[in-house]
């Protein structure tokens, strides 16, 4: 019955310094346009003979040897996607708990500083990362975690096998802790945005805090909370250097978590510069491009989850 | 102050209410009578909505928040030692100023937000529709339960919150400011609905609006800040004898609008 106020659409004038900011804004939305479109068409351009040369299999073929100039990246895909799998769902899990501690059962004087950290953690630069898990975390894995999953676990092909400290599991662990940051520091503003109002409503039915930030804030934040998953599952499958660190680079696909393996950006990090030949370089720009291809698709399709979610929930 | 008496099912004793150190309301003691609606009016900023909270222990979720004296709810203190708020809660239900259905849940799921558990699908659909029926909005809603509450115009919505709250079978109802929000067709639904919802159960309503008091209350009780800015109980009475012989000039100073 309060419904929303209609307005009519009235010409009005528009200042001269109002169009010269909407050219502004248009040429540059326009100008990242065609970066992106540049971008694209630069990474096809580059690995078009490779492209030609291996057609489809190159995605397929899990052998790369660039001795007999054989080139397969299911490996590398396989790696990026795992490493970033693996990442994803520990951040989530670790970050959305995270935020909810921080914006609804810290007390002020330890969540404004826990806060400030999280967001300085973010800050910490990948190589810093990766050499923490060289010296820390594949030795710990290798004599102590890995053995204790191992040992619980280890009936399961994905906690099989000899453990070498460095591998998917241990990547994807860095991976979970350079992302985690992200998944916090946003989902945190998304749940202190939800309204007072809800959380009282779930409280006046006598719910506890608990139950009303598990039933209540966080379903009311979900889709913030997904967004901030897309954004930092984007940052783990591009991730470089810290991973190249520790994930093994052995082009292998393997069921077990503890087995090295090799993304498709420490590929290209590690051998770009001794790629001697032409078809070597072209390979590897075409792995450039499918990590591009993947980025854009896991991006479209966080979008397009979003859209549903709104399109069904608004009115 | 002939309503406050002894067997009420709600009362309040020498209660006090603080944000941190600043004191909101001031000593007040009063019983509401049982299966009426009991109006709490007042200007703004007088204490009416703290006072309202401390009655089902929600105004201790501030974090600075605390209390002074005590509430009796059937004879016990609801502030005592071994009580648990969350219990307090489910007996003594809240409605909002402002409609405040959950948005994630679909309207049958909001009216039974707070049923029972354990309940098998036909438990539950009986269940909405026995609350959505005494909030008096089944039949608006009845092809519509699977939908979004937020496509529900703000009395409707509004209404869905009373069904929220009834639905937990409490047995007080809190009101704060209930149609404050709302327009004077659904304000008027509204009102009609305290109206048969007191025959159930004990209701509290606080309004800054007099008529509102005067159509739907059988006891108005009058707050207000004194110089310092702490509210305070000025008397509680019979809504008739109140708006026509109150007995403190301040009363008669607010109803006859010289103030407030
Ligand atoms: N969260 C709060 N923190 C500090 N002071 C508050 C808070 N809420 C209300 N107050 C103060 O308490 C007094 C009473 O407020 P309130 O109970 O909301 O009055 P009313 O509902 O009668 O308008 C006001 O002076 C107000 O400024
Ligand atoms: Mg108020």
């Amino acid at each position: 019955m309060t419904a929303e106020p209609r307005f009519r659409r009235v010409a009005r004038f528009v200042s001269p310094a109002d169009r010269g900011f909407a050219a502004v804004v248009y040429a540059g939305s326009i100008l990242f346009a065609l970066l992106i479109v540049g971008l694209f068409v630069e990474l096809v351009l580059g690995s078009w003979p490779s492209i030609v040369k291996f057609g489809p299999a190159f995605i397929f073929s899990s052998s790369w040897d660039p001795i007999t100039s054989k080139f397969g990246a299911l490996p590398m895909i396989f790696g990026t996607v795992m490493t970033s799998l693996i990442a994803i769902v520990l951040a989530a899990f670790i970050g959305i708990m995270a935020a909810v501690f921080l914006a609804d059962f810290a007390p002020r004087w330890l969540g404004q500083p826990l806060s400030f950290l999280i967001e300085l953690l973010a800050a910490v630069p990948s190589v810093v990362y990766g050499l923490w898990g060289l010296f820390v975390l594949a030795p710990f894995m290798r004599t102590t975690l890995g053995p204790a999953l191992q040992h619980v676990l280890g009936w399961t092909p994905l906690f099989s096998g000899p453990i070498y400290g460095v591998g998917l599991l241990t990547g994807g662990i860095i991976l979970a802790l350079m992302i985690v940051p992200t998944v916090t520091a946003i989902s945190r503003d998304v749940i202190v945005a939800i309204p007072r109002d809800l959380r009282e409503a779930s409280m006046a039915l006598g719910s506890t805090k608990w139950e009303t930030a598990m039933r209540v804030v966080l379903p009311a934040a979900r889709v913030g909370i997904f967004g901030a998953c897309v954004l930092a599952l984007g940052r783990a499958l591009g991730e470089t250097i810290a991973v190249t660190m520790v994930i093994g680079n052995r082009p292998e696909i393997s069921s077990s978590l503890f087995a090295p393996s090799y993304t498709l950006a420490s590929v290209i990090a590690n051998e770009f510069t001794e790629a001697t030949t032409s078809i070597y370089t072209s390979a590897l720009i075409e792995l450039g491009l499918i990590l591009f291809l993947v980025s854009m698709v896991v991006n479209a399709l966080a979008r397009l989850m979003i859209w549903s979610v709104r399109g069904s929930e608004r009115v | 102050m002939s309503t406050v008496a002894a067997g009420e099912l709600l009362a309040t004793q020498e209660l006090s209410a603080y944000y941190g150190s600043r004191q909101a309301v001031a000593d007040v003691t009063i019983a509401f009578r049982r299966k009426a609606v009991t109006a709490l009016i007042g200007p703004s900023g007088c204490g009416k909505t703290t006072l309202l909270r401390c009655l089902n222990r929600i105004h201790e979720i501030n974090f600075d928040a605390r209390v002074q004296g005590s509430v009796l709810l059937d004879g016990q203190d609801i502030y005592g030692g071994d009580m648990d708020p969350m219990a307090i809660r489910r007996r003594i239900g809240m409605v909002f100023q402002r409609p405040n259905p959950f948005p994630t849940l679909s309207i049958l799921d909001n009216a039974i937000a707070c049923a029972p558990k354990g309940l098998n699908r036909r438990g539950k659909l009986e269940a909405a529709e026995r609350a959505l029926r005494s909030a008096a909005l089944w039949d608006e809603v009845k092809d519509k339960l699977k939908t979004s509450p937020l496509r529900l115009s703000g009395g409707q919505q509004q209404r869905l919150c009373i069904a929220r709250a009834v639905a937990a079978q409490p047995e007080v109802l809190l009101m704060d400011e209930p149609t404050a929000s709302l327009d004077p067709i659904a304000t008027a639904v509204i009102e009609e609905l305290m109206s048969s919802l007191c025959k159930e159960f004990t209701i509290v309503a606080v309004t800054h609006n007099m008529q509102q008091a005067a159509r739907v209350s059988s006891v108005t009780a009058f707050m207000l800040a004194d110089e310092t800015g702490i509210g305070r109980l000025i008397e509680a009475d019979d809504t008739g004898k109140l708006f026509t012989k109150p007995s403190d000039r301040r009363t008669e100073d607010y109803i006859s609008g010289r103030f407030g």
